[in-house]
């Protein structure tokens, strides 16, 4: 007896966002993640590793020896980015955080121009965390970008007026970001939008946890916001950043190096910032911003599994 | 999504009728584009009374294609002259809406068809030969019927809009639970179910306070399972009632700003 296949009636879309120089696009999927036989997903969910503009303080060994001799060159680190095959470079620009360099606006605009000038994929630019801060140094960094076409962050209830007006204005996009709260976050792409940022030009951020650490909170939200998306819900059909990397070098299981029941550290940190994307890829998720070269290697295997067509 | 089929564009308007007679197009473009910022997600369009029907043919195309020339919703022809509705549909840019068909089958043989070949959504009406019936069971009995013909006619049920006909409440106060009753009901008859759709100001007509009866009304409805409606566009209080329900029903997610973000498409 043959099958029918149970297919949603979808009536809407993801918006569809273009970045970089080399014009990668994300998003525009107009069903679930993966279900390629209900729909379209036009493009696969991208990387991007971190670089931090001043040697991370607090990263295990395992995480800084892929980098070891790039940890104080942003730019050297960079290109090491491109050359481990990240979709794309998130430069986090610690440094003006106060309580490590304060640096200046003008002097992370300056390390931001020069890492997006070395390498030739879209670049991604996050501030150092501290809204008010960021308020002041990402309007400065996104001129010093003009015309890269790069990706903002993070814009919060706080501080998303300064950093969406110069987004616009030298042709960024923008990460809209959240406390894991989806009518927040909903409110705050129509604050967004309501100063002339076009929809395709906002990522969300709903502040992902990892796995162990409240990953269903944040799964739940996408699965919500994505179902609403495609129901017609367009100030949330946008697509989704996941800061997993961040999260999952913040786990002990990632983090300490001396459990011999939990097995080898090497195997078990990249395993848990692995399936926490996956599994946000799962919920919807799009950007995958993670810290260590081997997850993007094993993320994107996952990927080209997920990506095989299974249209019946 | 609610969806609000704004009712203005209609030739039993003095504002319409003139502008028909006149062939202005003014107003049919001024009252397009007025019920889409309030928003419309339809806009009903109907000639009115006019003696001819190859002339309401005609006049059902000129009021088509001057509203889709001010905005860019799709209407809902409005109109029981087959003729028009096919002059109508002919013009239509997008998906348009049929209103409407009843239980009759002549009527279904005739509409269907027409849906099914200009993929146009289509409202039913539960009435036949013998009228409106009182009961829920009765109006759900005709809604199967519409259901079945228009499954046979290969139109999918998402662009069914069953209609369980509203009374006013001040002489037909009996029908009010009978309604809301067929309304949950309507949604068991086929999976995915039907959509349901009523003329919204019937329930008001002739009596005083006849916007708290329509949001009200509008309100219980829509918890009962009322997907859309023809109405009044620009009531902003009863905009704003679909827009709470929604919220409160969990059909859209919650923002601040609900009640602007509803009215835009």
């Amino acid at each position: 007896m043959a099958v029918t296949i149970a297919k949603e009636r979808w009536t809407s879309k993801v918006a569809e966002m273009t970045l970089g120089p080399n014009g990668l696009k994300v998003g525009g999927e107009t069903t679930l993640p993966f279900l390629h036989f209900e729909g379209e997903m036009p493009n696969r969910p991208v990387t991007a590793l971190e670089v931090f503009d001043m040697e991370p303080q607090d990263w295990p060994d395992i995480l800084k020896e892929p980098f070891a001799d790039v940890l104080s060159d942003p730019v050297a680190w960079a290109k090491k980015i491109v050359e481990y095959g990240a979709d794309m470079v998130a430069l986090r620009l610690m440094s003006a955080h106060p309580d490590w360099k304060d640096a200046s606006a003008d002097e992370v605009a300056k390390t931001a121009k020069a890492v997006a000038e070395a390498i030739d994929v879209p670049l991604i630019v996050l501030g150092c965390g501290v809204e008010e801060k960021d308020g002041q140094i990402l309007p400065v960094v996104a001129e010093a970008l003009e015309g890269k076409r790069c990706l903002i962050g993070c814009a919060t209830a706080e501080n998303y007026k300064s950093i969406t007006a110069a987004s616009n204005a030298y042709g960024h996009s923008v990460i809209a970001s959240s406390p894991l709260d989806i009518n927040l976050c909903k409110q705050l792409n129509i604050l967004i939008t309501e100063m002339g940022l076009s929809l395709d030009r906002i990522a969300f951020d709903p502040l992902v946890g990892a796995l162990g650490y409240g990953i269903e909170y944040a799964y739940s939200i996408m699965e919500r916001a994505r179902m609403g998306a495609l129901t017609g819900d367009k100030m949330l059909a946008t697509p989704i950043v996941c800061f997993v990397g961040m999260e999952a070098w913040k786990a002990k299981e990632a983090k300490d190096p001396d459990v011999p029941e939990w097995g080898p550290q090497a195997d078990r940190a990249i395993l848990w910032e692995v399936t926490t994307a996956t599994t946000f890829a799962i919920a919807g998720g799009t950007i995958f911003i993670l810290r260590h070269p081997e997850s993007v290697k094993r993320f994107n295997a996952f990927i080209n599994e997920a990506m095989k067509s299974n249209a019946y | 999504m609610f969806e609000i089929i704004g009712e203005r564009i209609n030739g039993l308007f003095l504002d319409i009728r003139e502008a028909i007679a006149n062939k202005d197009p003014k107003p049919v473009r001024d009252w397009a584009v007025k019920q889409a910022q309030a928003g419309a997600y339809w806009l009903d369009v109907n000639t009115g009374p006019i003696a001819s029907k190859e002339e309401q043919a005609e006049v059902m195309a000129w009021l088509v294609k001057t509203a889709q020339e001010a905005v860019e919703l799709p209407c809902c022809i409005d109109t029981t002259n087959v003729l028009a509705m096919e002059e109508g549909l002919k013009v239509h840019k997008g998906k348009a809406m049929i209103n409407s068909t009843t239980a009759e089958q002549a009527k279904m043989d005739a509409l269907f068809p027409l849906a099914a070949n200009y993929g146009a959504a289509i409202v039913a009406l539960t009435m036949n030969e013998k009228g409106v019936p009182k009961s829920a069971e009765d109006r759900i009995a005709l809604a199967m019927e519409l259901v079945a013909n228009a499954d046979a006619y290969g139109i999918p049920m998402p662009d069914l809009y069953i209609d369980p006909l509203v009374l006013p409440v001040n002489v037909a106060q009996e029908h009010g639970p009978e309604v809301l009753e067929a309304l949950r009901q309507v949604k068991l008859l086929a999976n995915p179910a039907p959509k349901t759709t009523c003329g919204l100001s019937n329930i008001s007509q002739k009596a005083p306070n006849r916007p708290l009866i329509n949001r009200t009304f509008l309100a219980m409805a829509m918890v009962c399972g009322l997907d859309s409606a023809v109405m009044d566009a620009c009531d902003d209080e009863l905009v704003d009632t679909a827009a709470t329900a929604s919220i409160i029903l969990n059909q859209s997610i919650y923002c601040d700003s609900y009640l602007k973000i509803f009215r835009q498409k």
